[in-house]
């Protein structure tokens, strides 16, 4: 079994996204990256059923976009994925649909039985590229998984987070899953394995030889810092607090 | 053409955020002279079909199989629809619901979609909508390229629509049972009951932090709370990560976004992740042990203290 894992080069979560003054985009410069916690999630997940399953099970990490994405997709072995793929292109215009049409096309290639990615990249959060693969394939789709578990035949059990609840599905392979925070708790690559990883192949592939254009159909015209803050009316205690939200701000 | 709008309810009754992405439908298409209309997908509609009628005329695709929303079935009834009556937008709230399936739907039309829309504008005649991104730190405006646009909407950044003076028509779809796929066999719903308002509807939402170590807790203090508030309960995501609440009661960047009258932060750090799912809310009280946590700085009012203490305090002045 061929699992197929995209992971996203994404500004880490550990620092704040400053907006470039033209409100071009954000303020790259100072940023330090990591894989998206969603991808990296999937791609926990795709080692755990590896080892689970035994050496039959492949993982492959899928990266879109420039060389930068290396660093991210050498996280990737050293966490334990079998091979790295890049597909090099210009990632400053893609949007979720442009993401989908290159995944299908890598899925026509590497033929998967799975591909498990995170639910949304944490700088678009957009949460669209997994349905869109999925309905460009004709592949069943399960989004928000925070539990997967196999069935004979080539089946998944998988429990979704929705808004209702925890909802269950089973859905044939091939598949499109895509994960929820709570699926699992990802390793880190340890030093000693992302030194090996300085050193293995990444397996690059042109936009072109792929044969596929880019038409991204979402376009972002301006970034803005969003407006956050207010003056925060330090109460000395609860009577006061009580006090205040029924004559001050109405709203008890 | 028309503007569609994907409807969700409950038992008889459209949810007040689909009525927020039908507002948005009627002024959009207030603007470009179509029509707006309803699309309700499901088994056994018909009350649901005459509730939704009363703000708009209402196609239905009833069918008992769609009596389970699997993204598969829903996206191609939703894009045969579309065809059929050349939808120029497809609308709906920004729930999972509309998540799971709506970008679904754009793979088959070709449509550009955007998500999570909170405000829209026109210039030369261009749609540029409004949306968060990176967690809500920073707005985009954004443009779509292809016909229809899917949008989601966050329906805390729009009123609900208003019932007509006279109710729509409702106009049955006829469901091909041949033509739908058969890849998304739904198990079962697994959810906690609970007598309060839904987390996205309330006027006032309680929600509490890592300070509270168990659902017993959890219930004791902000239960109470939220029960003399008459509110909705929530969480940030570290009690949901301990097991101690469920996950649809997480509010966040990744879980449900918020923008009650009221917003309880009780022992919340106030982490941007948090943040993105309420800092739109009319008044924000928060209380934390911690003087310098940063919910802090986008409370309206600060109580610092124990909320072991702070809590059942509040809850006696209340009820006084
Ligand atoms: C990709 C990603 C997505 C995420 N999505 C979400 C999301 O959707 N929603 C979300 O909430 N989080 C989300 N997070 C997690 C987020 O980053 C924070 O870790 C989380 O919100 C912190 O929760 P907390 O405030 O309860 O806990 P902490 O940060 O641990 O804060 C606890 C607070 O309680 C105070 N406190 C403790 N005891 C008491 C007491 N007795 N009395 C008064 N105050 C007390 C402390 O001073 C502290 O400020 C996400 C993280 C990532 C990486």
């Amino acid at each position: 079994m061929k699992i197929l894992v995209p992971t996203k080069r994404v500004p880490s979560t550990d620092e704040p996204v400053r907006v470039h003054p033209d409100g071009s985009g954000i303020d790259n410069a100072t940023l330090t990256h990591m894989i998206n916690p969603f991808d990296a999630i999937a791609l926990e997940e795709a080692l755990r059923i590896r080892e689970r399953q035994g050496p039959g099970v492949g993982v492959v990490a899928v990266g879109i976009g420039s060389v930068a994405f290396e660093s991210e997709l050498r996280t990737a072995l050293a966490m334990g994925a079998d091979r790295a793929l890049r597909i090099d292109c210009d990632d400053s215009v893609l949007d979720p649909w442009s993401v989908a049409q290159v995944l299908a096309a890598i899925v026509r290639r590497e033929k998967p039985d799975l591909v498990l990615m995170g639910k949304q990249a944490v700088d678009d959060d957009s949460n669209q590229a997994g349905q869109i693969l999925a309905g460009l394939l004709d592949w069943p789709q399960a989004t928000f998984a925070s539990k997967i578990q196999f069935l004979e035949p080539a089946r998944l059990q998988v429990a979704r987070e929705t808004d209702r609840g925890l909802e269950t599905v089973v859905i044939r392979l091939p598949a499109v899953v895509t994960t929820d925070l709570r699926l699992n708790e990802p390793r880190y690559a340890s030093l000693p394995a992302l030194m090996k990883a300085r050193k293995r192949p990444i397996e690059t592939v042109s936009q072109r030889e792929l044969g596929v254009s880019l038409e991204p159909k979402v376009r972002i015209m301006r970034l803005e810092q969003a407006a956050v803050g207010r003056e925060c009316v330090r109460v000395a205690d609860v009577a006061e607090l009580v006090r205040r939200l029924r004559y001050e701000a109405k709203v008890i | 053409m028309v503007i569609l709008v994907v409807a969700e309810y409950d038992t008889a009754h459209v949810r007040p955020g689909s009525r927020s992405a039908l507002g948005v439908a009627r002024d959009l298409a207030a603007r470009s002279g179509e029509r707006v209309e309803w699309l309700v997908l499901g088994s056994g509609l018909d009350s649901v079909a005459s509730d939704a009628a009363r703000f708009a005329p209402v196609t239905v695709a009833d069918h008992p199989l769609l009596v389970q929303a699997t993204a598969d079935r829903y996206a191609r009834v939703i894009a045969d629809v579309a065809r059929a009556h050349e939808a120029s937008v497809i609308l709906a709230n920004a729930t999972t619901f509309a998540k799971d399936i709506l970008p679904r739907a754009a793979a088959l039309l070709g449509a550009a979609m955007a998500g999570d829309v909170t405000g829209y504008s026109f210039a030369d005649g261009e749609l540029l909508l409004r949306r968060p991104m990176y967690a809500g730190a920073t707005t985009a405006t954004v443009t779509l390229a292809g016909r229809p646009y899917i949008i989601t909407v966050r329906a805390s950044a729009f009123p609900p629509a208003e019932p007509l003076a006279k109710s729509g028509e409702c106009v049955a779809w006829n469901v091909v049972a041949a033509t739908l796929p058969n890849q998304i066999e739904y198990v079962g719903l697994e959810s906690r009951p609970t007598m309060r308002p839904d987390l996205t509807e309330a006027r006032v939402v309680v929600s509490v932090g890592r300070a509270f170590r168990s659902s017993e807790e959890f219930e004791q203090y902000v239960g109470r709370l939220a029960d003399a508030l008459k509110g909705a309960a929530g969480c940030t995501r570290a009690l949901v990560d301990d097991g101690i609440t469920p996950n649809e009661w997480q509010v966040g960047q990744t879980g449900k976004v918020v923008a009650p009258e009221l917003y309880v932060a009780l022992g919340i750090s106030g982490a941007i992740q948090h943040l993105a799912g309420m800092k739109n809310s009319r008044i924000v009280v928060a209380v934390n042990s911690d003087a310098e946590a940063p919910i802090f700085s986008i409370a309206n009012y600060g109580l610092v203290g124990d909320v072991r203490q702070i809590t059942p305090a509040l809850i006696e002045e209340l009820n006084r």
